[in-house]
């Protein structure tokens, strides 16, 4: 019998299994920001355990909430930074140089295929994008993590979904998780690793599976993976260069991580995207989601666009598209926040930035801000924002406020109209 | 160890998220105690006043499908041990919060549904109270002079963990 990307990297990684069904991992890559860390920090440092199992294995940056806004925030940010110089961590990302974290860690080469990742933040699922094992973990897990470089897991079951047909003009990798949510339900996927396969995965690029693999914890799972690819090794090329003599090196060697072809899964679900429509969310949860046709016309108060979903420069190319030249309207305030600084300069260069200026968009420095209701946007009671972030949850951007998620597409056109608006006529 | 079970807090709806346990405004808190005021702060549900006094003493919560679902925060778990609720029993939960509440030396109970709709049959009984063998693994519910036992399941490693009172101790002497 074959085995699932998961399962072989569960087997290349295994530690110890001190109880049947429990599996400990050893970690290639722990990831930390300002506010799950820190609590870890204090608590390592009240053990007595203020250590670090390798500080070229950590990489930690303040993205959250950045710059502070307050001073409760600067604590965290100052607790994180302190520590990150302490142990000389390498790999440290501070105002002027930091971005979202599931944007600015793949960014910087971090993540390879068959890698075990894990970070105090729900969405580590968008690293499975790269072939590799991500999970999002609690403070007491990064602890151990960052303590002892590993983690304990159940052997997770697969569920593979293949994507087969063709995109239609304006949708987009945004619009097909939302529609596996909506298939899955937001639990549907608990305890299990959901694989992305087929012919429209194998067309993405890496920043479109980065938002399939982002929203999989959505659905309850607990990563996203696709199969390292030819795509995989040219985005990794800058960083793996001096390792491999060719990329055909490389791309066989990282396929080794792909799942067997008798591998098996808990449940296979196959979809033809063929026929998908741009995608919305209509309630508090992420599985309650709608074809735009049924949600056009309700008004929103503000855009936000950013976040590790859809804050990358492909998603601010189509988003500038269906802008040039336009004004957003006038009931309407649009926020943009680039996800990382790199993100930021090429859309600056692009002339992608006065787009969106022009168009009456402010444009904010790379964080997670308004994404979780902490700065830089967050909503008033009764108010609704078009979102191209990953949660809609009940207060999640602001107590009393709503989210409806979509695509960068879907939001520009929304932002153009001051209601929710279908994309494909700007196209 | 910690100690589990007393009176119950009945939230009789699937899918809670740690959003509504606590909201994020609140993750800027750096020690656990200063986050108890604001416990479910942003559940809203037909009967429930998140400072009302069954809130307060409650010990155990009862609840439906998908608790916990959301953010890794482990805030979560914080938020009701430092107001003594030790024990979330629920139809399933969400993974990175059940791992942190074992983790944290707390217990996350999984019943099947069944399980769950006889223990809400006690939710209007103003002295309903669930108690919590480990060891055994059996949780007695009691109200309105009804007393009722069940046995549960949990994972081996869980159960060592809540024994061990967390996680950090059992690894680093181990790895
Ligand atoms: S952008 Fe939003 S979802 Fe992504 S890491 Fe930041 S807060 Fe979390």
């Amino acid at each position: 019998m074959g085995k699932t990307t998961a399962e072989k990297i569960f087997a290349s990684h295994l530690v110890d299994e001190p109880f049947p069904g429990t599996r400990v991992l050893r970690l290639d890559v722990v990831m930390c920001h300002e506010i799950t860390t820190p609590i870890a920090i204090a608590d390592l440092m009240a053990r007595g355990k203020d250590r670090v199992f390798d500080p070229a294995r950590i990489k930690a940056v303040i993205d959250h909430v950045t710059p502070s806004k307050d001073s409760k925030t600067a604590t965290q940010a100052k607790i994180l930074r302190d520590w990150a110089r302490r142990h000389d961590l390498k790999d440290f990302f501070d105002v002027g140089f930091n971005g979202v974290c599931h944007a600015l860690f793949p960014e910087k080469g971090f993540i390879r295929p068959g890698y075990t990742v894990i970070m105090g933040d729900s969405h580590t699922c968008t690293h499975g994008a790269f072939g590799a094992f991500a999970a999002g973990v609690g403070t007491t897990d990064l602890e151990v993590g960052i303590l002892k470089g590993v983690c304990a897991f159940r052997e997770p079951r697969t569920i593979r979904v293949n994507l087969t047909g063709a995109l239609p003009a304006g949708v987009y990798a945004k619009d097909v998780i939302l529609y596996v949510i909506g298939q899955l339900g937001v639990n549907g996927a608990t305890d299990r690793v959901i694989e992305f396969r087929g012919p429209v995965v194998d067309a993405m690029t890496m920043e479109s599976r980065m938002t399939l693999c982002n929203m999989a914890i959505e659905a309850g799972g607990t990563s996203g993976i696709c199969m390292p690819d030819g795509v995989t090794v040219d985005y990794l090329w800058p960083f793996i260069q001096d390792d491999y003599p060719s990329q055909e090196a490389a791309l066989a060697e990282y396929s080794q991580w792909r799942s067997d072809d008798d591998a098996a899964y808990d449940r296979v679900v196959d979809i033809d995207v063929s026929g998908l429509e741009p995608i919305v969310t209509y309630g508090y949860k992420p599985d309650l989601v709608k074809p735009i046709s049924e949600m056009a016309g309700t008004p929103v108060d503000q855009v936000y666009l950013g976040s590790c979903t859809n804050g990358r420069l492909e998603d601010l190319r189509v988003a500038a598209q269906i802008l040039k030249g336009k004004k957003i309207a006038p009931t309407v305030r649009g926020i943009l926040s680039p996800a990382t600084p790199q993100i930021y300069r090429d859309a600056m260069q692009e002339g992608l930035l006065d787009i969106f200026m022009e168009a009456g968009f402010c444009v904010t420095n790379p964080t997670c801000g308004a994404c979780l209701g902490m700065s830089n946007g967050v909503l008033a009671e009764g108010e609704v924002c078009a979102s191209t972030t990953n949660r809609n949850f009940m207060g999640r951007m602001g107590k009393g406020g709503m989210v409806h998620l979509m695509s960068p597409a879907t939001s520009a056109a929304t932002a153009i109209e001051g209601v929710m608006a279908d994309p494909r006529k700007y196209l | 160890m910690k100690t589990f079970g007393g009176p119950a807090l009945f939230l009789d709806r699937a899918d809670i998220n740690t959003d509504e346990i606590i909201p994020a405004k609140y993750l800027t808190e750096i020690t656990k105690e200063d986050l108890k005021p604001y416990l479910l702060e942003d559940l809203k549900l037909p009967g429930f006043d998140p400072k009302g006094d069954k809130t307060r003493a409650a010990r155990v919560i009862v609840s439906r499908a998908n608790f916990g679902c959301g953010s890794s925060r482990e805030h979560a778990p914080w938020v009701f041990e430092v107001n003594d609720i030790t024990t979330v029993i629920a139809e399933s939960f969400a993974r990175i919060f059940r791992q942190n509440m074992f983790n944290c030396g707390m217990a996350a109970v999984e019943l099947p549904r069944e399980r769950i709709d006889t223990l809400f049959r006690y939710a209007e009984c103003p002295d309903a109270s669930i108690g919590v063998d480990l060891e055994k693994q059996t949780i007695t519910v009691q109200g309105g002079g009804e007393v009722e036992s069940f046995a549960f399941d949990i994972s081996p490693f869980d159960k060592a963990l809540v024994l061990a009172g967390g996680w950090v101790d059992y690894a680093d002497q181990r790895y």
